[in-house]
């Protein structure tokens, strides 16, 4: 590679493809970690080794040399201290929840699992902040934080399983997300080690730090730049009141310019969600939500707040979905009525699960006026490759989750969605959009990192990444693809006329 | 390629080769900021323009030279704004240099920080390319989070030359209760009431008076002020007020030395340093007038858990707090990835950088 951009010209030292050790290494990787850590904390033996070869994309494997498992910041920094010195890749892992392969082993590496690491170790409701493991779970903090009236805001739909270690790496986002942030706009201050074992801090306690602003640069960087140990997250004061309004639109443009029409009110809604009619009919049958089954489209908006400021926006709600032509409207009547309307949307994936043996889950964001565009573009695909796809939106900020239906045991049919999935994600870039909003690029999106970013972009992302990990060894092949990689895969689009919706302009 | 993109590159190409260094200047309002100045002078305000603004869409494009009077009047005919309030300093700073300094105004404890608000930004690197990271979206995880990076890099890894920024509706009704309290009690009562779901926008205690300022649907407003009495402001007195401590033109925070910034967890006891001093962000940030010797203040800023920068006086110390040795290393390396060179705002983020 050229010196392109002013940045530096080396490729990373372990690339996306990388081949299983053999037994004398794996033997010495091995005995090391074991002579460094507490008895029980390594496993090696390739039934123990099993459970972790993918996490929540199961269609990216790998087995990799060990597993360890530390119950100490110090076995933590032990492990970091091996790995240099032998030259071993280190994936960190969570809950293994992820949907993109970022936790997937590295054939040469180990896994490196905070599971154990879940201690809620202070909660101060006077400052409003919680200091934790990286093991703790999403839900275990606001379940911690209720006594005090407080909760942590960032709620993805795994919240029961994933831990904020994980929501740390992939910048996870929610439901809420519009009116509340994301991970990134919830944590104070991330403490952990450099690749080489040294303890690090990033953020502060205070409302800034000096210097750079590493800890923008840590939240999503999908392990590759620290491991973290603990994080210190910001508690809010619990709404009073939340209830949502349910809308039924027969045409999903029309709901989509009701998402318009409530933003440009000067409405900020906690949540703001849609889902098609294959959606809603999917999991109807599960949750009982009592879904409009003949709607084209579902809108979900909710309120929260003061009982003053509810009772407000909720009267403001239903005015303008009925300004923009909405079929029906329900408003929940209690706390129960109102988990009932979320719970399909929150169960949307499971649902795909029940009514299709495998499904592909994609992520892209788009601005938001360009949904019908995408929708319609998603149709098609489903003629095109024979595939059917069923859509949930986090309507209020653009990010768009279709869940493309297949069977694993039907030859061709994986390959057809990836095609699908990639199809989709590239129009979103093509629209201005991104490849992925909150589920993170892991290995899964590495070809469409080489559509959405130039050679010079990526290349910052590796100057990224040395600067902070210099011998390249933090879940290396992740999230950055190598410039091989993306000139093999831009041959292929061209051969395999994967090149979507050729004639838009890029931009 | 635009013409004033154009030169600015080109400058940034002709610099490179004859190992000149540049200083990236918007309209120069926080010039007073930082360490020393040092080289030739960038100019990015003739690179202006709005690119693009949706306002159902919550998102505002604009190039780095554009004016945040233009930006506001934009926004204002919309009923939106930057709801992290950009400090102006008397001036009309560009929304390059707005993003470059990363600075917020007396919102930032309740509505965040301009890093908060960034989606996106277009460099000029020191090869003459423009990258782009982020992008008009409110969510976003592909690749590095470099947009946000750039915002508070004082310039020091490139040229931004393009932000696109996410704006807020403005609140329908403000209100400020004013409270005579000594600054303990206030930060004491900040701190409790930011606890609980009342519509606080900002916070302030200055000379025996603790200020409240309320934002929100008229209703909400009124329950709010039931719940925590005071004597309300007139409207007018309190916009002066809050744009006082915004802009730095509240006599207190006048460019005159030493003035010290002290950004400390919120519910730190007071610093116990001599001086005058305003606390904002419900107990967050403290400014203090104090000749205390620089290492007392930053001591005292250390164990109240934050860093002290010195905001007018720098010179003879940093101006800002020293990095430990494991942070010192990942900025040399940053800078050694984006501007290998040294082209950029040398030393003015971190001294020899």
């Amino acid at each position: 590679m050229s010196t392109t951009a002013g940045f530096a010209a080396d490729e990373p030292a372990f690339s996306d493809l990388s081949e299983r050790p053999d037994a004398a290494r794996r033997r010495s990787i091995v005995a090391a970690l074991t002579a460094a850590l507490p008895p029980g904390a390594v496993l090696a033996e390739e039934g123990d080794l099993r459970p972790y070869e993918c996490d929540g994309l199961s269609t990216f494997r790998e087995l990799p040399v060990a597993v360890v498992l530390p119950s100490t910041e110090r076995a933590v920094a032990a492990t970091l201290g091996v790995c240099a010195r032998l030259g071993v890749p280190v994936v960190a892992r969570g809950a293994g929840t992820g949907l993109s392969g970022g936790a997937m082993p590295h054939a040469a590496g180990v896994v490196l699992s905070l599971a154990r690491l879940n201690r809620i170790l202070e909660l101060d409701p006077a400052a409003g902040i919680a200091r934790v493991e990286p093991g703790v779970r999403n839900l275990a903090i606001s379940e911690a934080a209720a006594p005090f009236g407080l909760y942590y805001a960032p709620d993805p739909s795994s919240q029961i399983a994933c831990t904020i270690g994980g929501n740390v790496a992939e910048n996870a986002g929610g439901v809420h997300c519009l009116k509340y942030g994301l991970t990134l706009h919830n944590v104070l201050r991330v403490r952990g080690y450099t690749v080489t074992g040294e303890p690090v801090e990033f953020g502060s306690l205070a409302l800034d730090a000096p210097g750079l602003d590493l800890l923008a640069a840590v939240i999503g960087s999908e392990g590759l730049l620290a491991i973290v140990t603990e994080v210190s997250v910001r508690l809010l004061p619990r709404p009073s009141v939340a209830r949502v309004v349910m809308a039924s639109f027969d045409d999903v443009g029309k709901a989509g310019d009701a998402v318009a029409a409530i933003i440009a009110a000067g409405i900020i809604p906690a949540g703001l969600e849609m889902m098609d009619r294959r959606a809603a009919v999917a999991v109807e049958p599960f949750v009982k939500a009592g879904y409009d089954l003949e709607a084209a489209a579902i809108l979900l908006a909710e309120s929260d707040g003061t009982s003053e400021e509810v009772d407000a926006e909720v009267a403001r709600l239903e005015q303008l979905l009925a300004a923009a032509g909405a079929t029906a409207t329900a408003v929940s009547r209690s706390e129960a009525e109102r988990l009932r309307f979320w719970s399909g949307r929150k169960n949307a994936f499971p649902a795909a699960g029940r009514i299709s043996p495998d499904y592909y889950c994609m992520d892209g964001t788009i601005p938001r006026k360009h949904l019908g565009r995408v929708l319609a573009a998603i149709a098609a695909l489903e003629e095109e490759l024979g595939l059917r796809c069923m859509n949930v939106f986090h309507a209020g900020d653009g990010n768009l989750h279709p869940l493309i239906l297949f069977d694993a045991n039907v030859p061709g049919e994986w390959q057809r969605a990836e095609r699908f999935g990639a199809a989709i994600v590239e129009l979103c870039v093509a629209l201005g959009g991104t490849i992925t909003g909150e589920h993170g690029v892991g290995v899964e999106k590495l070809n469409s990192m080489c559509v959405q970013f130039t050679a010079a972009e990526r290349a910052a992302f590796f100057a990224v990444k040395r600067a902070f990990d210099v011998p390249g060894l933090l879940n290396p092949g992740k999230l950055i693809p190598t410039l091989h990689r993306c000139a093999e895969y831009g041959r292929m689009r061209v051969h395999g006329g994967l090149l979507p919706f050729a004639d838009l302009p890029r931009f | 390629m635009d013409a004033a993109l154009e030169a600015l590159r080109d400058r940034v190409l002709a610099a490179g080769h004859a190992g000149r260094r540049l200083r990236i200047r918007g309209a120069g309002t926080k010039d007073f900021l930082g360490e020393t100045l040092q080289g030739e002078l960038l100019d990015t305000a003739a690179f202006a323009g709005i690119v693009d603004y949706e306002p159902s869409e919550l998102v505002l494009t604009a190039r780095a030279g554009t004016r945040l009077s233009a930006i506001e009047a934009l926004l204002g005919a919309h009923q939106q704004f930057l709801a992290f309030e950009p400090p102006a300093f008397g001036g009309d700073p560009t929304l390059g240099g707005i993003v470059a300094a990363g600075l917020s105004g007396p919102r930032r404890a309740s509505a965040g920080a301009a890093r908060d608000f960034v989606l996106g930004a277009r460099l000029l690197s020191a090869g003459g390319e423009c990258l782009n990271f982020g992008g008009r979206v409110m969510k976003n995880v592909a690749g590095f989070d470099v947009a946000r990076l750039l915002c508070g890099s004082f310039g020091i890894l490139g040229v931004i030359v393009e932000v696109s920024i996410k704006v807020l509706p403005r609140p329908a009704e403000e209100l400020t209760l004013g409270f005579e309290m000594s600054a303990a009690d206030a930060i004491e009562a900040f701190n409790r009431w930011s606890r609980r779901p009342l519509p606080l926008s900002a916070t302030s205690w200055h000379d025996g008076v603790a200020r409240v300022r309320l934002s929100g649907v008229g209703a909400a407003v009124a329950a709010a002020r039931a719940v925590l009495g005071g004597t309300p402001i007139a409207a007018e007195v309190a916009a002066r007020w809050w744009a006082g401590l915004r802009d730095h033109t509240h006599p207190f925070l006048a460019p005159r030395e030493p003035l010290w910034r002290v950004s400390v967890a919120a519910t730190a006891p007071l610093l116990g340093l001599p001086g005058a001093k305003l606390v904002e962000w419900a107990g967050a940030l403290r400014w203090l007038r104090s000749t205390a010797a620089a290492e007392d203040v930053r001591e005292a800023a250390r164990r109240a858990g934050g860093s002290a920068a010195l905001w007018h006086g720098a010179g003879r110390v940093p101006a800002f707090e020293p990095l430990p040795p494991a942070l010192l290393a990942i900025h040399r390396r940053l800078k050694a990835g984006f501007d290998p060179h040294g082209l950029f705002n040398p030393g003015r983020l971190v001294p020899g950088l």
